[in-house]
């Protein structure tokens, strides 16, 4: 029998890449170009949905090239960053303005003025998340409210709103002759204008949020045909879409409730599969829609976001100079046998799950003069460690659900040291699986399961393999215990240290 | 400004010394003005400088680009002195080689099926730096940071037959690019490896996977040819990965 392959797109921050994956769930093929950052002011990000979509074709096109038949590729899924919110003229396929990033701070201030009306616990309630300016909801209602004349062409019905993956969908299926606009309920949790339960768009949470209703795209299932791409080298069903933490979840197979995975990059994201349970959060996690097959009930998940982990690596490594590249932070690391009593709280801009205190500033505490540049390189890589205690804690209070296995991927899974730490420090296995590519291959298993080229959930559980495994030793966890306190207490410093 | 006397002192306008490489020197007068410069310099500028046309110094830089002796900021295209150069002389960082190669030997162990492990010559011992369990997701333990023997393991022979002074029953080894292990080390059990080597061409670890010996090797005892291409493959991937380019 001949293979079949999946196309997945991963839409990510920096670049947009296209892999294709065989049944086996191994990637054969990946092309990958980056695209421009745009800081036009502190704190502002932006990119440039041409050239998003521009890179989308090209890289589809070159990957589907790289496979000997590529009429043996059945399906197409997309993985995208999360929250990057784009308004696009319906007629012309322009963007009114550059797509704001989920980096984006700039709504803060409007933000702060909703969140003091007096009908505002109606976001959490509704949505499942506090209001922040983290999601998408506020940057689209800031690009009405600064970008001239798109309120009224809005509410014309002349502009459509989307995040990532409803803007390539659009494009993918024709754009302004006859797209489809429509978003994945992942993708669509992160708005703050979803009602979390129904899956559908709030009409209170729009008139609060002051939106209109007209350029919202249609809410689908993660898995699920979306549409007919016809815009690459050769057509091709989109058949699943999912936010790239909800696809690294998928792409680990954590398909029952209680399973997790972190993703350790730039920051760490930590989510953990709650079942069709929405998990009312009190101890700050945040609840959100994991994935939902179609014509099934949604299943949902925990989140923590910790804003700053491989970022401090890089610090140690560009701001300060002590290390060449970041894997030598283990080489630097092995050179003592303790952190010497310094703890290093990378709260650059605050400090987000379970915490949620932006005006914190990172500390280095605990210096004598026995601390060598060994101990703060340790004291980096425990950061990261600690702030996953944080997390898993913070979810277990929320779910009181156990955690049997922490499946890990990103940049820092070949950190040993690190990967050692975090298991002692949770007391609870770390595993790594035999393909990185978790996000990717995530939307690949989401396509794939709605084409048929996987026949079930427990097919997909199947391809997945450990490549590693870290184990805690009971000695060591115990006396993490202890030093999980100054931990504590280095993070209420930091706290302190930043507030007004 | 002070690299432009350097620059000029150092550059081309001097004259060549007979019996030279020209293209080394030229090189070598590149790297004085971009480590003068301060990363501040462009192609035109570094040309200037070293009094040679915009095109040669720009195969030049491109070169030196490619084995890491300089990097180019991406935004303003500014040279300055590489990773590459301001490692000479020190060997490789293990953890960085584990870094660099994760992707392949987790690609190997899934195409294989064997277990995957990549060492490294420490003194006169074979080091483990990075291993990925055979996927079948039966109990395993990490072997990172463990010794091997030199003699008896697939790894340990690819690491001897390239160091200074390799024994003589081991010059197969360079010959063929691999070398085999049959139940020399474990009984029943065995392994093949493959050299990686550095942006210069030296022998830093090598590559391999190992497995029961029926599923590794033929009935006459040569290794399963699809396998050993798997091997050799992932370590010219390696290779690549780390900047030789003739892999």
């Amino acid at each position: 029998m001949p293979d079949r392959y999946v196309l997945a797109v991963d839409q990510g921050t920096t670049s947009t890449r296209s892999l294709v994956f065989d049944r086996g769930g191994r990637m054969v093929a990946v092309r990958q170009r980056e695209h421009h950052q745009y800081f036009p002011r502190p704190g502002w990000v932006e990119h440039d949905p041409m050239e998003i979509w521009a890179n989308t074709q090209r890289t589809a096109a070159q990957v589907l090239g790289d496979v000997p038949d590529a009429g043996d590729v059945v399906a197409l899924g997309i993985a995208n960053q999360r929250e990057t919110t784009v308004v696009w003229d319906r007629v012309t396929g322009r963007p009114v303005t550059r797509a704001l990033v989920w980096q984006d701070t700039r709504t803060a201030d409007l933000v702060t003025e909703l969140a003091a009306r007096p009908d505002a616990g109606l976001v959490a309630e509704r949505s499942g998340m506090a209001i922040a300016g983290y999601f998408s909801g506020p940057r689209l209602r800031w690009i009405l409210d600064h970008v001239p004349r798109a309120r009224e062409r809005a509410e014309r019905g002349e502009l459509l709103f989307g995040t990532m993956e409803t803007w390539l969908i659009w494009n993918l299926t024709g754009g302004p002759d006859g797209g489809v606009h429509v978003t994945d309920v992942t993708n669509a949790s992160r708005t703050l204008l979803m009602d979390v339960r129904s899956c559908r768009w709030d009409p209170d949470l729009l008139a609060f949020f002051d939106i209109p209703a007209e350029m919202l795209p249609e809410i689908r299932p993660s898995v699920g045909i979306l549409g007919q791409a016809t815009a690459l080298n050769r057509s091709l069903p989109i058949a699943g879409a999912l936010g790239d933490q909800q696809a690294a979840l998928f792409g680990q197979a954590c398909f029952a409730p209680g399973e997790a995975k972190c993703t350790y990059g730039t920051g760490s994201f930590l989510l953990q599969n709650t079942g069709t349970e929405l998990v009312r959060t009190r101890s700050g996690s945040i609840s959100t829609v994991a994935y939902q097959l179609a014509g099934e009930a949604p299943r949902y998940a925990l989140e923590g976001s910790v804003a700053v982990a491989g970022a401090l690596v890089q610090w140690l490594r560009d701001g300060l100079g002590l290390i060449g590249s970041a894997a030598e932070v283990e080489t630097l690391a092995r050179t003592v046998a303790d952190n010497g009593g310094c703890y290093v709280v990378p709260a650059f801009s605050g400090l987000l799950a379970p915490h949620w205190r932006g005006e914190a500033r990172g500390l280095v505490a605990g210096l004598t003069s026995y601390v060598t540049k060994g101990h703060l390189a340790r004291a980096v890589l425990e950061a990261t460690g600690w702030q996953t205690r944080d997390v898993v804690q913070a979810m277990a209070a929320d779910s009181g659900l156990s955690l049997p296995a922490l499946r890990v991927d990103g940049g820092m899974t070949t950190n040993n040291l690190l990967m050692q730490f975090v298991a002692d420090a949770l007391d609870t296995p770390v595993v790594r699986p035999m393909v990185g590519e978790t996000v990717s291959l995530g939307a690949a298993y989401a396509a794939g399961l709605a084409v048929g080229v996987w026949s079930d959930i427990e097919a997909l559980r199947r391809n997945w393999h450990r490549s590693a495994q870290w184990t805690p030793s009971p000695e060591r966890a115990q006396a993490l215990t202890a030093e999980y306190r100054c931990w504590e207490r280095a993070v209420e410093l930091s706290i302190a240290w930043g507030a007004p | 400004m002070c690299w432009v006397t350097i620059g000029a002192r150092d550059g081309l306008a001097s004259g060549v010394v007979p019996g030279t490489v020209q293209s080394i020197e030229r090189a070598a007068a590149i790297l004085r003005v971009v480590a003068g410069s301060g990363g501040r310099l462009g192609v035109t500028d570094i040309a200037a400088a070293v009094g040679l046309a915009k095109t040669t110094a720009h195969s030049l830089l491109r070169t030196l680009l490619s084995v890491g002796f300089v990097e180019q900021d991406p935004a303003t295209g500014r040279y300055a002195l590489g990773p590459g150069l301001l490692r000479l002389g020190t060997p490789l960082d293990v953890n960085e080689l584990r870094a660099r190669s994760s992707n392949w030997a987790d690609a190997l162990a899934a195409r294989s099926g064997h277990a995957v492990r990549l060492a490294t010559l420490a003194g006169t011992e074979v080091v483990v730096v990075h291993h990925v369990f055979r996927p079948d997701d039966s109990a395993q333990v990490l072997e990172v940071g463990t010794t091997l023997p030199a003699r008896s393991t697939a790894l340990g022979k690819v690491l001897l037959a390239y160091a200074p002074a390799p024994p003589a029953e081991l010059a197969e080894v360079r010959t063929q690019g691999w070398a085999a292990e049959r139940g020399e080390h474990e009984q029943g059990m065995g392994a093949i490896a493959a050299p990686v080597r550095s942006a210069g061409g030296l022998v830093v670890a090598a590559l391999g996977v190992s497995g029961p010996l029926t599923s590794l090797f033929d009935g006459r005892g040569a290794p399963r040819s699809l396998l050993l291409a798997m091997v050799t493959d992932a370590a010219h991937a390696v290779s690549r990965e780390l900047g030789h380019s003739s892999a």
